[in-house]
């Protein structure tokens, strides 16, 4: 069949747009890069070269297609809806982030450039990016908000044995958003040789666009996973969203599936009452950061809030440009999930599966904990599990008492 | 051009020409320390030698900055200044002082947050000449550019050693006012511009356009403004004067007895500067 004329999936237009989202709303300097990056990106598209050699990379270095398991023994204890999971964190350095890095440093070397730099929140981003840097022999520099370098420790570590240099960023509260300025201030600074591998589904276009396209990757194996295992297409996906990278890779491909209901969990934090939460989608109102037009958490004059999560990857006052669409057109719905259901879910997964989950996709997994029950036992969800506990366990450990 | 067409920010850079010297435009964070402070400080510009001023709208997340002006923008939010508050300053300073055209300075959102329409009717109230926003480029222009030039304002656009020949077009297209050089590539405050390098480019941009062309990012002392004014309409200072304000404060970043006077002496320094600029040509 050819392609619907009013599909959802051929967002963004020529500009950068998904509806009113999107753009590029970047400083002068860094204007002509993000032009060059885009038909970088467009020639590399058509080359089946370069799709072969990601896939390789994919299959031989990742480990892909990682699995879709059926979690047995959850769907018993909730009663409802078969879960499945897509294990996206038995990825090779233990989350999604590695399908994106992939991408986009072959596109780097594409294009010539001799240096990377990336901002990171949890620092899965940041290790993946240190990862790919290790394995193309790229030099690689990371910026982390001082407070997340504080919180992340085994992840900052393991930058460094990667090779990377971590700069720790104090400008703000010391997290995702002021990571993401500082490694701004770097490329307009050393714009010859340095590729900005941006680790979210946002930015200027066309970042959020690239970003999507190589997370995709997740949502098109669980299609062909799901029929395989079941025969049809799933009622429900379910994934976490900071940015927004993993739950675009695993919506994207579903989207013009209307019988597909698709969730969007945002961090709730301590409540949405207050500004100690990360709820843009469902607290926020549209506004213009690091690039693009989105939900933006913000006071009344502009500012921008720095917000709060028990989960540094989740920890980000904006969301990706295409969320905000699918919001507006009510396709995805967004629910919040608090800091303390997201801990109570980690340690279910743990206790029922086996299987310690990063507290962002226990914020996806809280949100299954509430919908399966209310699902009949033949529905399926499948919910992006999308990275592994390793890194939360100090973090988790000190919430719970334990001095590890 | 009789002397009732164009705007303020025009007749500044005709009469600054006419001298035989460039434009000194300066610039301070609207707010920083605090609100007073601020006012009296940008009240004192003009008689301390400033022809062209830029006011910058203190942002959570200024992209573009360096360490000197993110803090200025800190200092400016923390002492609660606000969009209606920076307005205020103008409304203010145009009560003595209706020949100084004044620019607003800063990133989209706080704009965007007001209300597009409704900014560009209080700004224009309130005597606001010119707008550089460093965050909207050509490809944006129907956001606020446009509109804001039907509204009367200028819409000053930055150039910078990445916009090539083949760019510069689309980035002077709409541009007004005057053409704002970005000496470096990175941020403000920081690396030293090149003058040879920089004559080039004011040179390049100059054959594509009759505006004005002013050069900032990183000039700092009044030597440096006479040598890069030598080809320049205009030599912008940021920083430097930032860095005066902040070196006044006391230990609790409130302003001082001397605050004020610490920018009209640097001001003063610096508008000897650019008279000096092309003396040697003029003998």
């Amino acid at each position: 069949m050819s392609q619907k004329p009013n599909t959802l999936r051929s967002g963004p237009d020529d500009t950068g747009h998904f509806g009113i989202f999107g753009g590029r709303f970047v400083a002068e300097t860094l204007m002509p890069l993000i032009l060059e990056l885009e038909a970088a990106y467009e020639a590399a598209k058509a080359d089946p070269a370069y799709a072969a050699e990601l896939e390789n990379l994919n299959t031989y270095y990742t480990g892909r297609p990682s699995p879709l398991y059926f979690a047995e023994r959850l769907t018993e204890q909730l009663g409802g809806a078969k879960i499945y999971f897509k294990r996206d964190e038995l990825n090779h350095t233990g989350s999604h982030k590695i399908n994106n890095c992939l991408g986009q440093i072959l596109l780097a070397k594409r294009m010539g450039k001799t240096r990377i730099i990336a901002e990171t929140g949890a620092g899965q981003h940041g290790v993946a990016t240190a990862t790919v840097c290790a394995r193309f022999g790229l030099p690689c520099v990371v910026y982390m908000g001082a407070t997340d370098v504080e919180r992340q420790a085994p992840n900052v570590f393991r930058m460094k044995l990667l090779g990377a240099e971590v700069i720790p960023v104090t400008a703000g509260a010391g997290t995702l958003k002021d990571a993401m300025n500082e490694a701004l201030r770097d490329w307009v600074t050393n714009v010859d040789d340095t590729y900005y591998l941006i680790g979210t589904a946002a930015g200027p276009h066309p970042y959020p666009e690239m970003v999507r396209d190589f997370q995709s990757v997740i949502g098109r194996e669980t299609r062909e996973q799901i029929m395989e295992a079941e025969g049809r297409l799933p009622d429900a996906l379910v994934a976490a969203v900071g940015g927004g990278s993993n739950a675009i890779g695993l919506f994207h491909p579903f989207l013009d599936d209307p019988d597909v209901q698709m969730w969007g969990v945002e961090a709730g934090g301590l409540g949405l009452e207050g500004d100690e939460h990360c709820a843009s989608l469902n607290a926020g109102r549209p506004g213009v950061l690091h690039g693009n037009r989105t939900y933006l958490l913000q006071d009344d004059d502009g500012q921008i809030y720095e917000g709060h999560s028990i989960s540094a990857g989740l920890d980000y006052p904006g969301i990706g440009p295409e969320h905000s669409w699918l919001n507006d057109i009510g396709r995805v719905t967004y629910v919040p999930i608090m800091d303390n259901e997201a801990l109570d879910a980690f340690q279910m997964l743990t206790r029922v599966e086996g299987i310690i989950p990063a507290l962002e996709p226990a914020h996806a997994l809280a949100q299954v904990i509430k919908l399966a029950p209310k699902m009949d036992k033949d529905k399926i969800i499948v919910m992006n599990l999308c990275g592994r506990g390793d890194k939360d366990v100090f973090t988790v450990g000190k919430i719970l008492g334990y001095d590890i | 051009m009789s002397p009732t067409d164009g705007t303020r920010i025009d007749h500044r850079f005709a009469a600054c020409a006419k001298e035989g010297r460039p434009a000194l435009v300066t610039f301070i964070t609207a707010g920083d320390p605090d609100f007073d402070t601020s006012l009296a400080i940008l009240k004192s510009l003009p008689d301390a030698g400033a022809d062209v001023i830029e006011l910058g709208m203190p942002f959570s997340d200024p992209m573009a900055e360096g360490p000197t002006i993110q803090l200025a923008s800190q200092r400016a939010l923390a002492a609660g200044q606000t969009m209606k508050k920076t307005l205020a300053m103008v409304r203010s300073f145009r009560e003595n002082d209706v020949e100084t055209p004044i620019v607003l300075m800063g990133y989209y959102n706080p704009i965007y947050a007001y209300g597009n329409d409704a900014f560009l009717k209080d700004a224009r109230e309130a005597g606001v000449d010119g707008l550089i926003i460093v965050d909207l480029p050509p490809e944006e222009d129907e956001e606020l550019c446009i509109p804001a030039i039907k509204a009367g304002i200028n819409f000053i656009r930055l150039a910078t050693p990445t916009t090539d020949d083949h760019r510069l077009p689309a980035v002077l297209a709409n541009t007004s006012g005057f053409v704002y050089y970005v000496s470096i590539t990175g941020i403000t405050g920081t690396a030293t511009p090149d003058a040879h390098r920089v004559a080039e480019a004011v040179t390049r941009i100059k054959g594509h356009t009759k505006l004005p062309v002013a050069v900032g990012f990183g000039v700092k002392s009044a030597a440096q403004a006479s040598e890069i004014g030598r080809n320049a309409d205009g030599v912008v200072v940021g920083s430097a004067i930032v860095n005066a304000v902040r070196a006044s404060l006391d230990a609790e970043n409130r302003a001082t007895e001397t605050t004020v006077s610490a920018v009209t002496q640097l001001v003063a320094d610096l508008a000897r500067g650019v008279r000096a600029a092309r003396s040697q040509a003029a003998e």
